[in-house]
């Protein structure tokens, strides 16, 4: 049987992106997944918007069929009358349709404002997270560095930062833009995957995160990869392959062998052991910790953490395939489709969220995959993130249904008949996604990306530097810094710290 | 005649505390007020015979013991009683008490989740710890993020030094604390929703949000920070009512040979060649001075008493986008007798103090979601006092002054003017409130004095009712508050000053903002600032 040095646990994108660095310096490496398939949770998500740009270069992803259909995709804000809004080029760089010309203007300007702010604060995405102790090793001089840029903004932007960066997603947009259409939209990229509400101060920073992305070397641009979000997984996985990483998927690891307080391997549902002197766990910390290692092997204080740690999920996924394509009166359906009639409807969609409920009128985003690339039985399928939808409801069962018939009420308000042309609907609730992927409350992020859970905060208070809490074992999922997304950065940056802990 | 060396509009107590700072110091002061009384949100008026009411403000706490000792308050009739505690009740028929006594909440705690009355003693000391860091910042002028003057990065270096005093979880447990929802941070103690709930009642006070919003633990501290003789986190009654306080300042400041005048209405701040030099009353009568400093909020100072052209684009921006939003209102209540809770056991103490009828963080934060979406809550978050049990000199023997500040009450009706009828609706969704409890207290009502953020503008100046003068979020407190770049009470008119709540460390009954602001000018005349103590720094 042929022996590892480092077993990395969980092929999601995190997973794989350690695993290949890993082995490019030459260690021996197998990833175990649980599932039949790599990829994760990717495979749920489907649009790409921070891939980091480090890892598709190095795993040359494009070379292991990485194909995007769509790099840059437009989005179409929805009216239910017909008047939508289109927002072309990254993060909306053209607005067509009908805004009143003061937005156009107030819009040009928040939008470099914000796409400035995001790539200030990007190497921090780059980076193990420094420690505030003395004597920690930080990076003195890349922070420093980053401290310099975001000065060199000048004296207004730098003090617009320092006002903005924990302030509302709502007030931020309100101060500058009347369009509801507009804020709508904003509102809603903003808060996606999180659990906050437009209204909820905090909420800007988790967008400057999501915006400090690209797709091909684009700032804020969303790409659409053939074959789906789950095509990404599979190139990732081709790529570790390639570089002699061995994966093994059906294998779910029940535990991580600690000997001497010391990780020293996992066993496998099966009961199987594998030994190797090295553990990275890419599965979500709150599991890693209290499932895989139990509260035996770490201190009651950090057991605690672990436990509090927020991992509310509160966006739902819906699947439906349709007998044709539908009409959202006119809208291109190639686009990414936004029903968020204003910065109210995003909010309101949260307020039922909060006690365990589900909202009346959800608020989604929309991709038809099949008015890129067409079905071969003819079908159309269309794939929504709905927000917000709740992670522990009393009834689940009922929850679901109650949400499945909200968001095809909602859907039928904006193209009228779809309904109608429903063969099949699948609903993930948060839930179902825990269920499927093993993310602690369907939470995209493995940990809700909030701002007292970000940075050294992330995952947990002192054990933000990837090493686990004990010696063997490493933590590289999204629940690490800089979060999820599909980008593979905390992966990446986990194997960065592997190497320089030699 | 003499001509004035400040001219202080507004005889709240923030416009006091500097005036009397300035007249000790040796300076020429007035103060002109709008209305025929002194006192602002701290003031006590009789607007039922024999009844003194609390009309906005109701307790006190948050008043900086050095202000008070450095004007000799208590020598001119300041005297703050402690209050004895308070009860939450819940919906089946329960309370939950709060004692002085540490020890006895335990207990109380434990009759309701043994876990939790654990969880109070380590909750207990997590407070106190970060009230005893943020309470150094209080007296101090916020540095300029974007300056590399040496004042500001000596005041950077400071408050980097007190961060990093601390060991490394702390400083992590105080981010945390300072930027998560009290929701959220409650969670991490206590299990029982009324324990939670009677703790989040200071994390939503004042505050358009809710206590699910990121943010509400801070605005927890900022009301826990405060002490009545010492005791941290205690709270008392202004003997005589909360305009005792203003009324305590005004004899100082006039001890000082400083003046106040009512009924002088600020129309316009005169500003030639970019400085401010007098105002223009509402009867046209202007008033030379050397500096003016408005201890009106920020957008009223700007939006409304200054002439647009003297500021530059960018600061009127900001001003404009200042946030106040007033998220409560007041019942003033003159009481035929005591009302009686049924849930409470005779001769309970607990009925001296702050009494809730909210029995869960959930209700709360439904109460905010009327709020947000333009209606008052329906389902109000009340604060309800009755100081005459321990302060008899407010109404005549037997009778009672209940104060109730209510939450959430928007500035506006789903975008429109606040009717009679709205305000008539808004009362009695309160009343009824109390009354479920108290069967009978209806009856035993005199009169009721209904404030809504309407008349709260109206009669005390707050723009939107807003009774911090500007909402405390992060984007509004510190170095940002009001302005970014003009968190030094100064303003881009020379000579004209801001002392009020709206300029740092915010609302509440604390002086401290008056106190920094007379800091500031006194430094700029190159005075020393005779009688205030724990002055840092005066060059």
């Amino acid at each position: 049987m042929p022996s590892y040095d480092t077993i990395v646990i969980g092929a999601g994108l995190n997973g794989l992106a350690a695993a290949h660095r890993l082995a490019a310096k030459g260690a021996s490496v197998l990833v175990l997944e649980g599932a039949d398939t790599p990829g994760g949770g990717a495979a749920l998500s489907h649009l790409s918007y921070n891939l980091d740009p480090r890892v598709a270069a190095a795993m040359n992803l494009s070379a292991h069929g990485l194909e995007w259909l769509a790099a840059n995709l437009a989005t179409t804000a929805l009216s239910p009358d017909g008047n939508h809004l289109r927002l072309e080029g990254a993060l909306g760089d053209r607005l067509t349709g009908d805004v009143p010309a003061q937005d156009r203007a107030a819009w040009a300007s928040l939008r470099a404002r914000l796409l400035r702010f995001a790539a200030v604060l990007s190497p921090l995405n780059q980076m193990t997270p420094p420690r505030i102790a003395k004597g920690a090793g930080n990076p003195m001089v890349k922070l420093a560095m980053i401290g310099l840029r975001a000065r060199l903004m000048g004296a207004a932007d730098f003090r617009e930062l320092g006002r903005i960066l924990l302030t509302n997603v709502h007030d931020l947009l309100d101060d500058e833009l009347t369009s509801p259409l507009l804020k709508g939209a904003l509102a809603f990229d903003a808060t996606l995957g999180g659990w906050l509400g437009p209204r909820s101060p905090n909420s800007v920073l988790p967008w400057l995160v999501r915006l400090s992305g690209q797709t091909a070397g684009v700032q804020g641009a969303l790409g659409l990869p053939k074959g789906g979000m789950a095509a990404l997984g599979t190139a990732m996985a081709r790529a570790a392959a390639a570089q002699g990483v061995t994966l093994r998927c059906a294998a779910r690891v029940s535990r991580i062998l600690v000997e001497g307080e010391r990780a020293v391997g996992v066993v496998l549902a099966g009961g199987e052991e594998i030994r190797a002197p090295r553990v990275v766990s890419a599965l979500a910390p709150k599991v890693t910790l209290l499932d895989l290692i139990g509260p035996r092997h770490i201190d009651a204080g950090l057991t605690t953490r672990a436990r509090q740690q927020k991992a509310r999920g509160g966006a739902a996924k819906l699947h439906l395939t349709l007998r044709s394509l539908p009409d959202f009166r006119g809208a291109n359906p190639k686009d990414r489709l936004v029903i968020a009639a204003s910065e109210h409807a995003v909010e309101q969609a949260f307020n039922p969220v909060k006690y365990g409920q589900t909202p009346e009128a959800p608020v989604m985003e929309i991709v038809l995959p099949t008015a890129h690339e067409p079905a071969p039985d003819g079908r159309h399928r269309l794939s929504a993130i709905v927000q917000f939808a709740p992670h522990a409801p009393p009834d689940r069962d009922a929850a679901r249904a109650a949400m499945l018939q909200a968001c095809l009420a909602q859907l039928g308000a904006y193209a009228p008949g779809l309904p109608d042309l429903v063969e099949a609907a699948e609903l993930l609730m948060p839930y179902d996604i825990e269920a499927m992927t093993g993310l602690p409350g369907g939470q995209w992020h493995a940990g809700e990306l909030s701002v007292e859970q970000m940075l050294f905060l992330r995952p947990f208070p002192g054990l933000s530097q990837y090493k686990g809490p004990i010696p063997g074992l490493w933590l590289a999922s999204a629940g690490c810094h800089p979060g999820g997304g599909v980008s593979g950065s905390a992966g990446w940056n986990a194997a960065a710290a592997m190497e320089a802990a030699g | 005649m003499v001509t004035l060396d400040a001219l202080i509009i507004g005889a709240g107590h923030n416009g006091l505390v500097t005036a009397c700072y300035l007249a000790r110091a040796g300076l020429k002061v007035l103060v002109v007020e709008k209305n025929d009384w002194i006192g602002g949100a701290a003031v006590s008026r009789e607007l039922f015979p024999g009844f003194t009411y609390s009309n906005c403000s109701y307790v006190s706490s948050l008043f900086r013991p050095e202000i008070m000792r450095d004007l000799e308050l208590p020598r001119h009739g300041l005297q703050i009683l402690p209050y004895e505690g308070g009860a939450l009740f819940t919906g089946g028929g329960g309370y939950l008490g709060m004692f002085r006594d540490h020890e006895a909440n335990r207990r109380e705690i434990a009759r309701h989740s043994p876990r939790d009355a654990e969880a109070y003693d380590r909750y207990s000391r997590d407070i106190l710890r970060n009230c005893r860091l943020i309470r150094p910042m209080l007296m101090r002028r916020p540095p300029d993020l974007a300056s590399v003057r040496p004042r500001d990065l000596a005041e950077l270096a400071w408050l980097g030094k007190q961060i990093t005093g601390q060991s490394e979880t702390q400083v992590y447990d105080m981010l945390r604390f300072w930027t998560m929802s009290i929701a959220d941070f409650l969670d991490g103690y206590f299990e029982n929703p009324a324990v939670k709930a009677y703790q989040a009642v200071g994390s939503i006070i004042g505050t358009a949000l809710g206590p699910m919003s990121p943010g509400t633990a801070y605005v927890l501290l900022h009301h826990a920070m405060g002490d009545v003789d010492g005791n941290v986190g205690s709270w008392g009654y202004s003997r005589g009512g909360m305009g005792s306080i203003t009324k305590a300042l005004t004899d100082s400041l006039r001890a000082s040979g400083g003046e106040v005048r009512v009924g002088a209405g600020v129309q316009q701040i005169v500003v030639k060649g970019g400085k401010a030099v007098g105002v223009v009353l509402d009867t046209g009568e202007e008033i030379r001075a050397a500096r003016v400093v408005s201890n009106m909020d920020v957008r009223r100072t700007f939006l409304k008493h200054v002439e647009e052209k003297e500021l530059p684009d960018p600061f009127l921006k900001r001003v404009r986008a200042f946030k106040t939003r007033g998220s409560s209102g007041k019942l003033n209540i003159a009481l035929d007798g005591v009302p009686r809770f049924p849930a409470l056991p005779d001769g309970a103490p607990n009925i001296k103090g702050d009494l809730h009828f909210t029995d869960s963080i959930a209700k709360m934060e439904a109460a905010y979601d009327d709020w947000k979406a333009g209606h008052f809550s329906r389902d109000p978050f009340q604060d309800v006092m009755i100081p005459t049990l321990i302060d008899p000199t407010m109404t005549p023997p037997g009778k009672h002054f209940m104060s109730c500040f209510v939450q959430y009450a928007p500035p506006k009706i789903e975008g429109r003017d606040w009717t009679d009828a709205d305000r008539d609706g808004f009362r009695d969704a309160c009343l009824n409130q109390i009354e479920a409890y108290a069967p009978g207290f209806k009856s035993l009502i005199l009169h009721v004095e209904v404030r809504t953020p309407r008349e709260l503008e109206a009669e005390v100046g707050l723009t939107e009712g807003n009774i911090f003068q500007g909402e405390l979020t992060f984007d509004q407190m510190f170095f940002n508050r009001p302005v970014p770049g003009y968190a030094n009470y100064r303003s881009p008119i020379r000579d004209l000053w801001i002392c009020g709540s709206s300029t740092h460390p915010g609302g509440g009954v604390m002086g401290a903002p008056g106190r920094n602001a007379a800091a500031e000018i006194l430094r700029d005349m190159k005075r020393p600032a005779k009688d205030m103590s724990d002055a840092y720094a005066i060059v």
